[in-house]
């Protein structure tokens, strides 16, 4: 059986599986499409977590990040995962407590107000739909290149599954499908990973592997990495700075807290039956999250080791046109890959000087998706690393599409605009919304703004600056009140959209950066993607100065701000 | 299921910002701290083929995180004992 067939009949078994399972777990109430009836085993929910959690760009793009940032990369790994540590003490036990269905809906009653319950749905929309462009680009282009199916009909399939789990089981089917995806995508990704550590240096666990000697040498392999890329005129693998220590210092703040404010986490913890379970589910959500994490820097020094070794094996003799493997003929036809014998001699140089250079195109995500094939692993590997990929992006997509309709749904249209209605006809309404979503989003995927590249970054410095602070305030202070909270949350998110813009355009349109995208314009240094832990700090500025100057919060407010710092009677969550 | 009076659960929550606090210590020390500003520094001292600084930077913190939301989850779990304010349906 061929790659294409094998890899077909590896991701439509994976389908079948979602598909029976959403099946079985049908929503027959609202309490089931929002919470998923609050009955899931923390360790469960930790798995459909780190589902929920890693997306396509933690399957596909992160490892080729790493690999060619070196030490800089280690922004991704300790903010993707740091976050947990915050939202496991400083956020999830006292939500949980609250016992509603959404985030919003806690803003709205800790801020007495359907105003500020309005500008959370807005942050909620702003920065659930420009993580979700990125996933549904991602199932695109997971299908275009491994079952070399058109981009549109990959994500026409894609949104067909996502649309009936999702509005089928709501929350429930979900949290059930998140689990059985957690399985595929951890497996897809620590094989190869086993494999490749054990034929480089003998040890079959990549994180111990990376530390290691190389097979048949006393060399370290960091060392040697070390060594051939600067030989290459790159800066030392494991010291290489993103851009300066402040920098990376934002980069990674911004991440942590955004990911302790994006709401589709937060809302997995409302899914367990108890505060102590929402504390323990966030760590365990952890284990498995730092699984993959852990062994991504792993996959990312071997494979740019690798990739180096086979351009130039020796110091001094490169590779031969003619004698290129199969698997770098594979990858030009996509266009990932590609080289151009600038000096005539029928060999391949590769160098960072970029006259020098003769490798013009390596896109970073090839160094995850060839990488089975760079080790030469067995056809049912590399078919198992395309429904890796499939499940990191579906996964994702469909719990951001979750938080984004449970937000018109149950804050929009129960909360504010039609409290009258029965549970029936929200549970009809939350179905109708997750739908709209899902054809919204596949939009969005088809004819992707011309901001779709790096918006995932972009979502969480909009968590980070919007989201969070007013979480965190609402919970461990009683005297910030309406106005403060609605002025911080649209101040912290204009900020860091204002800053985004005027480096990188408005609406990332070209030529509409007024301020130019270069590292001297920037503010203290600080990239654009990292800016959400400026933004942060200004909405808990502005939120402290203005509630100085408004009206105390009523009584009312001070009881529930007690009563959700006490696990007891976390009880069954009631909806309004 | 007895009240808790106010003071008691001002108490209650003191000792969980305590506890809080002293845990995010070690979670700013071990990333920001070994990770980013210490990096060049704890980068003299080697544990196999890795430098410490870059360890931390890429394995060492990310265990550290897991320890401490365990160690945060079980003291909790003590501290709502102690309190008598466990959550009824809460042994999962």
């Amino acid at each position: 059986m061929d790659l294409q067939q094998l890899s077909f009949l590896v991701v439509g078994a994976t389908f079948c599986l979602y598909v029976g399972i959403a099946f079985w777990t049908r929503a027959r109430s609202t309490r089931d499409f929002y919470v998923a009836g609050e009955h899931v085993h923390p360790i469960l929910n930790g798995m459909a977590t780190a589902a929920d959690w890693m997306s396509a760009a933690s399957f596909i793009s992160m490892a080729g990040m790493i690999a060619f940032m070196g030490y800089g990369g280690s922004v991704f790994l300790m903010g993707w995962t740091g976050g947990y540590v915050i939202l496991a003490m400083l956020i999830a036990p006292y939500l949980r407590k609250y016992g509603k269905f959404t985030v919003p809906e806690f803003i709205g009653d800790r801020y007495y107000s359907k105003a500020a319950r309005a500008v959370a749905v807005l942050c909620l929309v702003v920065c659930s739909v420009t993580y979700v462009i990125g996933q549904m680009k991602g199932v695109g282009v997971a299908f275009s290149r491994f079952l070399e199916v058109d981009y549109e009909t990959g994500l026409l399939v894609g949104m067909c599954i996502v649309l009936f789990y999702a509005v089928l089981g709501g929350m429930k089917g979900i949290t059930y499908t998140q689990i059985a995806q957690y399985c595929v995508l951890i497996a897809a990704y620590t094989i190869p990973a086993i494999f490749i550590s054990l034929q480089l240096t003998g040890n079959p666990v990549p994180q111990l592997g990376l530390g290691s000697t190389l097979q048949g040498s006393d060399v370290y392999l960091l060392d040697k990495l070390d060594q051939v890329v600067t030989e290459l005129g790159f800066r030392e693998y494991t010291t290489d700075v993103r851009l300066s220590g402040l920098n990376m210092f934002a980069f990674t703040l911004s991440l942590m807290i955004g990911t302790a404010g994006l709401p589709h986490v937060i809302i997995r913890f409302f899914t367990v039956r108890s505060v102590q379970a929402a504390r323990s589910s966030a760590g365990w959500a952890l284990v498995f999250i730092a699984l993959l994490y852990s062994t991504a820097p792993a996959v990312a020094g071997m494979a740019r080791l690798n990739f180096i070794q086979t351009l130039e094996p020796v110091p001094g003799q490169h590779l031969p046109v003619e004698e290129r493997p199969q698997w770098f003929r594979n990858w030009e036809k996509t266009g990932l890959l590609a080289f151009q014998d600038k000096n005539q001699d029928g060999r391949i140089q590769y160098h960072a000087d970029v006259t020098r250079n003769e490798m013009t195109v390596v896109d970073r995500d090839i160094m995850v998706l060839a990488n089975p094939e760079i080790a030469r692993l067995p056809n049912w590997i590399i078919a198992l690393v395309a429904a890796g990929g499939l499940a990191a992006a579906l996964s994702t997509a469909a719990g951001l599409l979750l938080a984004i309709s449970s937000a018109v749904s149950h804050d929009l249209l129960k909360g504010i605009f039609r409290p009258a209605i029965s549970e029936k006809q929200e549970l009809l309404a939350s179905r109708i919304a997750m739908a709209c979503a899902v054809l919204g989003a596949g939009y969005l995927g088809l004819r992707p703004p011309g901001f779709a590249a790096g918006t995932v970054a972009l979502a969480f410095g909009l968590a980070a600056a919007s989201i969070f602070p007013a979480l965190i305030m609402g919970i461990f202070s009683f005297s910030v009140t309406r106005e403060g909270a609605i002025a911080g949350m649209l101040s912290g998110i204009g900020v860091t959209l204002l800053y985004v813009f005027q480096h990188k355009g408005i609406m990332f349109i070209p030529g509409t950066a007024f301020l130019g995208g270069t590292p001297p314009n920037w503010f203290f240094g600080i990239e654009p993607n990292a800016f959400g832990a400026v933004g942060a700090l200004v909405n808990f500025v502005v939120t402290f100065s203005v509630s100085r100057f408004s009206a105390p919060p009523p009584n009312e407010v001070r009881h529930l701000v007690e009563s959700i710092r006490v696990p007891t009677r976390a009880g069954i969550a009631h909806g309004r | 299921m007895p009240r808790l009076s106010t003071e008691r659960a001002q108490i209650y929550w003191r000792r969980n910002i305590s506890l809080v606090i002293r845990l995010l210590v070690v979670w700013f020390a071990v990333s920001y701290g070994c990770g980013i500003l210490f990096f060049d520094f704890l980068n003299g001292i080697r544990v196999g083929g890795y430098k410490l600084g870059f360890w931390f930077a890429q394995q060492g913190s990310l265990y550290v995180f897991i320890a401490l939301v365990f160690y945060y989850a079980r003291k909790m779990a003590a501290l709502d004992r102690e309190f008598d304010v466990q959550d009824e349906q809460g042994d999962n």
